[in-house]
């Protein structure tokens, strides 16, 4: 038997009992997400001692560690920024189609992003990183739109089924453009393809902070959106009955997840998995406020990807894997595991 | 200016096909309206279309003289609540969290949980007698207390309106009795109106104030228990034969169907299939 909760504990002091409770999680994922930073820039090809490492982080250039160091904080930066941007889009979008499934991979959006940078750079010969990042958000937001459509035809609007449907013929057709369009040019091959892969060992400190501004107005939009998702999560009917405007609720969510995965896609390329998975965990840990998950998830996702990026670093010693490879070869036998040990959540 | 829910020349439906035809309601204020009627007739359309969640193609839906698709949704929603037929709750929703979302209309963007949300969550949660399933979560539950806890939801927004779409459909005799006090109660105690569409005809003849019965879009007869639960009535909205009977429980009109068969060659029963012209 339950204990009978009374009314004044069960209400105190805001309804969501589990408050103090998520917020020493939050503080635990952020502790990790700290020591993941630290690990990340002391190994490598080359191991750093402590004091290496923070003559490293202070500016010091002086021996050929403090110098990996100083390399690598750039692309730990961009593995935590790009991580986070992934598990917020992927939690976003979960939510706005209310698809345990949806995820910026699969809804085509990240293949959308790649499309246009690879078309940018083929066509039109870009090689500046600032129109990377212009081209991936306008791929990517150009896809929503057309999978949106797509998968709002008929008479019952945008199942998540037909949504996933829609996204993931429209992530294969991309996906065969991008080679159509790279194969015949020997040119430019090789450096789409590392991009196209997925990686930050590229990171520069300026191009990754070129990438804040926009990523700063996603987190910002996602998380003005959560109260939104909320309501959007019990139905739209139920959503509209509690004031919701819908449609401007789903468009302004996605926006903020679109300008996510764009940025982060223009500049790692496309990354799997981390927008599926995060969400998920998050979920078991955090339950289904999305106050509470769209935090977790951007920890998550940054922690996720500053992993993997660790590991590409260590298994192939003294060669890398990019990370785009390893969250595919971690994500999917572990999401194979969440849905067999816990089945996914209904949304 | 007519005050209340008020339907003018109401024409709705679903892409070309209309199903609602130049329909005209005045919901009666503070009171428990139930809207009856066969398949299809247009009762949950009718119902989506007094809540905003479908549009008129021509004619209003107003909410004390003013078309309730030019207020604001969310000064809408603290005036009028509504339960769709078959809500859905994500997965692992604690019946607490659950209604509490549905102060959401009395807050904004950066407004805070406040002290009144509070109060409104305990007192719909009792009103329901839902404070023991607080911290459940909400899949775990019945039929029977998940409809309760929707409506605890539908209490903490508290609307004077509140429109529900089959609240009984899908529980067992008990717990649909159980759902109709409830909402008498509501009712009784806050003078909350209630619009409902209900199947049965005769829990909504004892429990309704008002009945609505509707045929084909349109309003066939309104009024009383008494001035509409006929045997002329039935056979015409529902095209069935009948008998009415006093409840004997609530004293209000009760009606039992006459099919071809198990029909006993009472004299009485003689009459009314004569009566009838069968």
């Amino acid at each position: 038997m339950r204990p009978v909760t009374p009314p004044h504990q069960a209400l105190a002091p805001t309804p969501w009992r589990s408050r103090s409770l998520n917020l020493s999680g939050l503080a635990g994922a952020f502790a990790i997400l700290a020591v993941l930073c630290l690990l990340s820039v002391s190994i490598g090809t080359r191991t750093t001692s402590l004091s290496e490492i923070v003559a490293g982080l202070s500016g010091s250039n002086e021996t050929i560690a403090e110098a990996a160091v100083s390399l690598r904080v750039p692309r730990t930066l961009l593995a935590v920024l790009a991580g986070a941007a992934l598990g917020v889009a992927g939690c976003v979008m979960q939510g706005v189609t209310r698809n345990p499934l949806a995820d910026p991979g699969i809804l085509g959006v990240n293949t959308g992003a790649a499309l246009a940078v690879v078309i940018g750079i083929a066509w039109f010969g870009m090689s500046d990183p600032q129109d990377f990042l212009w081209s991936g958000i306008v791929g990517a937001g150009l896809t929503a739109v057309f999978v949106y459509t797509i998968g709002s035809l008929g008479r019952d609007g945008a199942t998540p089924l037909k949504l996933a449907l829609a996204g993931t013929a429209t992530a294969i057709t991309f996906s065969s453009l991008v080679v159509a369009i790279i194969l015949p040019r020997a040119d430019i091959a090789g450096g789409i393809q590392s991009w196209q892969i997925g990686g930050v060992g590229g990171a520069t400190l300026s191009r990754t902070l070129s990438i804040l501004p926009v990523l700063g107005a996603g987190f910002a939009i996602s998380l003005l959106s959560a109260r939104k998702l909320n309501l959007l999560a019990l139905g739209e009917d139920m959503a509209t009955g509690l004031g919701e405007r819908v449609a401007v609720a789903r468009l302004t969510a996605a926006a903020g997840a679109i300008l996510l995965c764009g940025a982060a896609t223009a500049v790692c390329g496309p990354i799997a998995f981390v927008g599926l998975v995060v969400p998920h965990v998050c979920r078991l840990l955090a339950g289904v406020d999305y106050r509470w998950l769209l935090p977790f998830s951007a920890l998550g996702g940054a922690g996720l990807l500053v992993a993997a990026d660790i590991l590409g670093r260590i298994v192939a010693r003294p060669a890398e894997i990019d990370v785009g490879i390893v969250t595919a070869l971690i994500g999917a036998p572990f999401f194979i595991w969440i849905v067999r040990a816990r089945r996914v959540r209904a949304l | 200016m007519a005050q209340g829910l008020t339907a003018r020349a109401l024409v709705a439906g679903y892409g070309d096909a209309l199903v609602l035809d130049a329909l005209d309601l005045d919901v009666p204020q503070g009171r428990i309206t139930a809207i009856v009627g066969a398949n299809a007739c247009g009762k949950s359309t009718l119902l989506r279309a007094l809540s905003r969640l479908l549009k008129p193609k021509h004619g209003h839906v107003l909410l004390d003289g003013k078309d309730i698709h030019k207020i604001a949704p969310r000064a809408l929603a603290q005036k009028l609540g509504l339960l769709p037929q078959s809500p859905v709750a994500p997965e692992g929703i604690t019946v607490l969290d659950l209604v509490g979302r549905g102060r959401s209309p009395h807050q904004g963007v950066f407004t805070r949980w406040t002290q009144r949300d509070d109060e409104a969550v305990a007192a719909a949660l009792e009103a329901t007698k839902t404070v023991d399933l607080a911290n459940r979560a909400v899949d775990e539950l019945s039929g029977g207390q998940r409809q309760r806890v929707w409506i605890a939801m539908a209490l903490a927004q508290e609307t004077d309106l509140l429109l529900l779409d089959e609240p009984t459909t899908f529980l067992d005799i008990r717990h649909q009795v159980e759902v109709l006090d409830l909402l008498h109660d509501l009712n009784a105690a806050r003078g909350t109106t209630i619009v409902m569409v209900l199947h049965d005809l005769n829990l909504a003849a004892r429990y309704c104030d008002h009945l609505i019965a509707m045929t084909a879009g349109r309003l066939h007869a309104s009024g009383t228990s008494e001035a509409v639960l006929t045997e002329e009535t039935v056979r015409q909205v529902f095209g069935i034969g009948s008998r009415i009977v006093s409840d004997p429980v609530s004293g209000r009109p009760m009606m039992v169907p006459i099919g071809r068969h198990r029909v006993d060659t009472t004299p009485a029963q003689n009459e009314a299939m004569e009566a009838m012209g069968q």
